[in-house]
């Protein structure tokens, strides 16, 4: 199939259209606001059902209702609306809902700012919604491989009965690039729903007994149950939805450690540092939850010093402390607010973080 | 022997775990009475709130979702987009829908979605334990206004009824009282039409129950009749709002 030059955004409406999605249900912010506007022209043409919500907490809590009767539901928002819709997050994961949201995440804390941040790794690693629950979340580098997260994610949230998370910071939304687009998946029929959503809410006449979609459970030991229940599938994924690329870790004296727009940045400083005689390589996670501890089995001897690179504070610092397990020195680049740094000024830092540990 | 009353197939085996009094028991049973009537009971989908009907998906014999707390008619607006065929419902209390919900009931109507919201109005927050609700009539005692509510606290109770009448696409709008047989006749005969609406794709239908709590408004239940009848009567009169031509 030949390639399309697209912005981000819309390429990430059509490919969740391709990846069969048939009800979206958003909300305008920046800097997401073009996939709305494509759904609401493209998801009824394809077949499908586009609401505009009157809020994020609507946007999602329609989600909930048209995967709750089988529907194959999409959302997407940017940072400070994810934080509104983490309520309805939680209580879908507790009702055992698959559905695909994209954050297209911006600076904070609050309204912060409309440039790209990746501010919001605790929000979608941890949540903020109450409770025991995971999301799997996934950050793509690029409009191709956040394209195909996206037509995936579908079948994923299917089989975990689980939401999924694509995490891309708002520098993938709004730049272009070029883009193969999958095949089409038709939009589930009143059948597909039936032999493969058979517990979903779509009128007892129209499967086997009765079916009803619940998070309350008030005895505690049937709660704890059900909790155990989830985390049994939160093991699967643990095994099973692991995904990162390595550059260069055999021979690397400094190891980055970058996910998304950052991970572009890391490459080309990666490509400077070698020029100057200092081997550089890279981990790049693209399931952040679960985070890729094995990756960092894969550093070589000459490593003297891993890096966290990222645009926010260091929020990803833990995970990466966690995955080193204290095996070499760890080291953080950031910038924050809706700041990118050139790959000049990170070779500057890591030049210096490297004699600080030499 | 001739059978001359036997329960619905609407309603499921388990006993309600409803109060002494209270009457959503009665309002569960008009809604599933109407749709076994309309044979719509295989085709219907409802959505439960927070409160104490969130345990109406154990009574009523129909595929049901639980809710998050005011978010009912979201779902519902999603629900409907998978399902423009069957009937859909939400079914919330006025803690529910008058507070917390107060934005999604209002842009549901807005939307003039095809579903039919069913509003049990018993002026007071009745699961967690007798807290104001919006609804709370002026002087009316509760945990968070043991002297009586007043206008200057907490404002002039909300009629539901009367704001959504105002939305053009809130093409049926009624408030119903579950106080005696004839008001009961009268509510059922009211969800029948907002069922008859909704089927015919119109716009979205609304009835309101006015609707006693005689545990958190520390009557008798007879008494709460009586103040149903009285002091509620008198501040949301019943009648129908809004109604589409040959309805």
């Amino acid at each position: 199939m030949s390639k399309v030059l697209m912005k981000g955004n819309e390429a990430f409406a059509e490919a969740a259209i391709l990846g069969g999605c048939n009800c979206y249900f958003g909300y305008p912010i920046t800097p997401q606001n073009e996939i709305p506007e494509y759904m609401s022209h493209e998801l009824p043409k394809a077949g499908g059902a586009f609401i505009q919500a009157e809020s994020e907490l609507a946007a999602v809590n329609m989600a909930y209702g048209a995967a709750a009767s089988g529907g194959r539901a999409f959302i997407s928002t940017s940072s400070p609306g994810l934080a509104l819709m983490q309520e309805g997050l939680g209580f879908i994961c507790s009702a055992e809902v698959p559905l695909v949201v994209l954050n297209v995440s911006r600076g904070g804390p609050g309204v912060g700012g409309i440039q790209p941040g990746q501010a919001d790794y605790l929000q979608v690693t941890r949540g903020g919604y109450n409770g025991d629950a995971k999301i799997p979340v996934f950050a793509p580098a690029g409009i191709q491989e956040c394209v195909d997260l996206i037509y995936e994610a579908f079948d994923i949230a299917d089989e975990y009965r689980n939401p999924v998370m694509i995490f891309a910071d708002g520098m993938m939304g709004q730049m272009m690039e070029s883009v193969e687009l999958p095949p089409r998946k038709p939009m589930p029929t009143a059948a597909d729903i039936k032999a493969k959503k058979p517990w979903a809410i779509t009128g007892k006449g129209h499967h086997e007994g009765r079916n009803v979609v619940y998070s309350l459970r008030l005895d505690p030991d049937v709660l704890e149950k059900h909790v155990e229940t989830m985390f049994a599938k939160y093991a699967v994924a643990e095994e099973k939805l692991v995904r990162y690329k390595t550059q260069g870790l055999e021979d690397a004296e400094i190891v980055f450690v970058a996910f998304g727009t950052m991970s572009r940045l890391c490459a080309e400083a990666i490509d400077l540092l070698a020029e100057q005689g200092i081997k550089a390589g890279m981990i790049r996670p693209i399931s952040l939850w679960p985070y890729p501890d094995k990756a960092f089995d894969e550093i070589g001897d000459k490593a003297k010093i891993v890096i966290s690179t990222e645009l926010s504070m260091g929020q990803m610092l833990t995970d990466v402390k966690a995955a080193v397990k204290g095996r070499w020195p760890v080291g953080l680049i950031h910038r924050t607010g809706g700041v990118v740094p050139s790959s000049l000024e990170i070779v500057d830092r890591a030049k210096k973080l490297l004699e600080g540990v030499q | 022997m001739k059978t001359i009353f036997e329960p619905t197939p609407g309603m499921t085996k388990v006993d309600t775990t409803y109060c002494p009094g209270c009457t959503h028991g009665i309002a569960h049973r008009l809604i599933m009475e109407c749709l076994v009537e309309r044979g719509e009971l295989d085709d219907a989908i409802g959505v439960v709130p927070i409160g104490c009907s969130i345990n109406a998906h154990h009574f009523m014999n129909v595929d049901m979702c639980e809710s998050t707390h005011g978010r009912a008619p979201a779902i519902a607006s999603g629900i409907r987009r998978v399902h423009p065929d069957k009937v859909v419902f939400t079914y919330q209390g006025d803690g529910d829908l008058a507070s917390i919900g107060a934005g999604e009931i209002v842009h549901a109507a807005h939307r003039g979605e095809k579903f039919t919201t069913f509003f049990i109005n018993n002026a007071i927050y009745g699961m967690t334990g007798g807290q104001m609700a919006p609804t709370t009539l002026i002087g009316q005692r509760a945990t968070t206004c043991v002297d009586g509510r007043t206008v200057e606290s907490a404002g002039m109770p909300l009629r539901i009824c009367e704001m959504l009448a105002t939305i053009p696409c809130a093409v049926f709008v009624e408030r119903v009282m579950l106080n005696d047989p004839a008001n009961v006749r009268k509510a059922k005969k009211a969800v029948n039409t907002a069922l008859e609406i909704q089927k015919a794709g119109l716009g979205f239908t609304f009835v309101e129950f006015l609707s006693a709590c005689p545990t958190n408004w520390g009557y008798a239940p007879k008494e709460a009749l009586h103040w149903m009848e009285t002091a509620m009567a008198d501040y949301y009169p019943i009648g129908n709002f809004r109604k589409p031509e040959g309805y």
